[in-house]
């Protein structure tokens, strides 16, 4: 019997696999068991009313897919009285996901949602942020410090950041999160893209910018993941282009402690739990009693060339 | 803040399912059209109900790597039979890919998805009418109205009478066929408004129902208006997860008065026909 369980700064999960936001919803418990899940973790929410982009809000390219949603929310109010005890009937923790144009407005939101029944708050710092002129919190470490400085004084619940590819300074968005009071790490949510009909010569989604989601962005996201690891002392949770067992398995040698889902749901919504029962087996046949024991477990100092060249001989 | 967070009562029941069914035939039913038809298990054909969709895993083929599952309304369910049949133009990679499987090959479905046509108890007349494919998400509504007895009339319009479909299938259910085309010149709103109030008038037209033509919804609108004669309509949009996660499918619609966006894999694809907005 293998240990599945993990703990995310004191909030232990049965297993590593849950679903990333936006690509979950309650409706998902009319496919399978929802309590077979890691954790569950919301579309992302926001304090008021959202309707999101115009349509087309989705296109795919090349086996993964674009996005431009745009955030639709219902506003916090129907979330509690609706969606939360919607989840109270599992025994799987409920991670909500919070978004907010301002510093202050996303930390009103992280108090408001701060409520029985909620296990922790994955903080969104992915989204514009309208005082920066539409630059998302986590480009910058200085903006991610001083917007997760104000999230961490508005809650007592665990914070996860989830940070966003479109950055070049990942472990410094990393270190700035940590030290603002994130108590663990989503890397990472979509990159910003585009996709055009040659036809028209009109963007194939209606907001023209879309985020990549899928198997193309596993490199990037995974590289992230290694190097937000390496740069905190928190746990990373490892989001992007996962839909194998092999995907899995790769994240949680980088370092991460857990990952999300995405994507993969649309295509084969049951994944989820294939994944779980593939990482068991997959443990299980290595002789590893516990998952504990594979994360963060990358070999990445000097290359032995002597094995390097044996292995690539014919 | 509340104390603590109230309990909903239930938990939902399992009610669509993911799995693969093998190809029993997938042949052209004329020019532009082709019937797939797949062994489906009973347990899963005896959920559904007309107007609902599965969501299709499009094999790779050509060199054609559809990523995404494509929506595909129920031509026909029988589970007396095992069957699973849907009727499908190739369009694009997607259905490029699902015209290219064979006998015994195997398709990932996802369903039975979305919310059915309904037939309230006093509709006792109904009236068909659509172009084209439209037909097809009409078909198992035809089935469902003569198994509850209630009369039926099918408008079916096309451009050619060689792209009619479904009039004999129509017909062997009872109800009166009319045929209207392109080439022959009657295919036209005016012509098609003439149809309906004759209908009308001869009091056999209880409720409408409809898909896939935008000209035909706002011609019902104003029929249906006119002479406060309700109406279904089954809605398409470009989906990703068919279950409502993404919120990918919305379309604006009108309720009371305002304009609110709906999920059509979720809240349709069957939606009332005064709400909808033509496109």
């Amino acid at each position: 019997m293998v240990d599945l369980s993990v703990d995310i700064s004191g909030l232990k999960l049965k297993n590593p696999i849950m679903p990333a936001s936006g690509t979950f919803s309650e409706d998902l418990a009319e496919v399978f068991d929802l309590d077979r899940l890691g954790a569950h973790v919301t579309k992302t929410i926001t304090r008021g009313w959202r309707d999101g982009n115009p349509t087309p809000r989705v296109c795919e390219v090349n086996g993964s897919m674009l996005n431009s949603i745009g955030i639709p929310s219902k506003g916090v109010g129907a979330f509690i009285e609706k969606v939360v005890p919607f989840y109270a009937h599992y025994e799987t923790p409920l991670v909500v996901s919070i978004s907010g144009n301002t510093a202050d407005e996303f930390a009103t939101l992280c108090s408001e949602v701060s409520v029985p029944g909620v296990a922790a708050i994955e903080v969104n710092i992915s989204c514009p942020n309208i005082e920066e002129d539409g630059k998302a919190f986590a480009i910058r470490p200085s903006s991610t410090h001083d917007v997760m400085r104000k999230l961490r004084a508005a809650t007592d619940l665990p914070l996860w950041a989830k940070l966003t590819p479109n950055t070049g300074e990942t472990s410094e968005v990393a270190r700035a999160a940590e030290e603002g009071g994130a108590d663990a790490l989503v890397v990472a949510n979509t990159i910003l893209s585009m996709a055009i009909d040659i036809n028209t010569r009109r963007p194939k989604l209606g907001n023209l910018m879309g985020g990549l989601s899928g198997p193309s962005l596993k490199p990037i996201a995974l590289r992230m993941a290694y190097q937000c690891a390496r740069a905190t002392s928190i746990p990373v949770i490892g989001c992007g282009g996962i839909s194998t067992v092999e995907d899995v398995i790769e994240y949680l040698i980088a370092g991460a402690s857990a990952v999300q889902v995405g994507t993969a749901t649309f295509i084969h919504p049951t994944i989820m739990l294939s994944l779980i029962d593939g990482l068991e087996d997959w443990l299980s046949n290595q002789g590893l009693s516990s998952v504990k024991d594979l994360i963060g477990t990358v070999i990445d100092g000097e290359q032995d060339e002597a094995v390097v060249f044996m292995e690539a001989a014919p | 803040m509340p104390e603590r967070i109230e309990t909903m009562d239930d938990v939902p029941s399992i009610k669509a399912f993911e799995l693969p069914l093998s190809v029993k035939s997938n042949e052209p039913v004329n020019g532009e059209y082709r019937l797939l038809v797949l062994a489906a298990p009973h347990d899963i054909l005896k959920r559904c109900r007309a107007g609902q969709f599965f969501h299709l895993l499009c094999p790779q083929a050509g060199g054609e790597t559809p990523y995404l599952r494509r929506p595909m309304s129920i031509y026909g369910f029988y589970p007396e039979k095992g069957e699973l049949h849907f009727l499908y133009k190739v369009t694009g990679a997607g259905t490029r890919a699902l015209a290219s499987l064979a006998l015994g090959d195997r398709l990932n479905v996802l369903g039975p998805l979305g919310e059915p046509f309904t037939i309230a108890d006093d509709w006792q007349d109904l009236v068909l009418v659509a172009r084209g494919v439209g037909l097809a998400t009409l078909a198992p509504l035809a089935l469902e109205a003569n198994r509850l007895g209630r009369r039926l009339t099918a408008i079916c319009s096309a451009r050619h009478p060689d792209y009619l479909m479904s009039t004999d299938y129509f017909a062997s259910l009872g109800a009166d066929v009319i045929t209207l085309t392109d080439a022959e010149g009657t295919s036209d709103l005016d012509n098609l408004e003439k149809v309906i109030e004759g209908l009308i008038a001869d009091g056999r037209a209880d409720a409408f129902y409809t898909c896939g033509s935008n000209r035909m919804l706002r011609l019902l609108q104003t029929i249906g208006e006119r002479h406060g004669i309700p109406g279904q309509i089954a809605l398409e949009q470009q989906m990703a997860c068919g279950i409502g996660m993404c919120h990918c499918c919305v379309r604006p619609f009108n309720r009371g008065d305002r304009q609110v966006h709906l999920r059509v894999c979720r809240e349709g694809p069957v939606f009332d026909m005064m709400e909808a907005i033509a496109w």
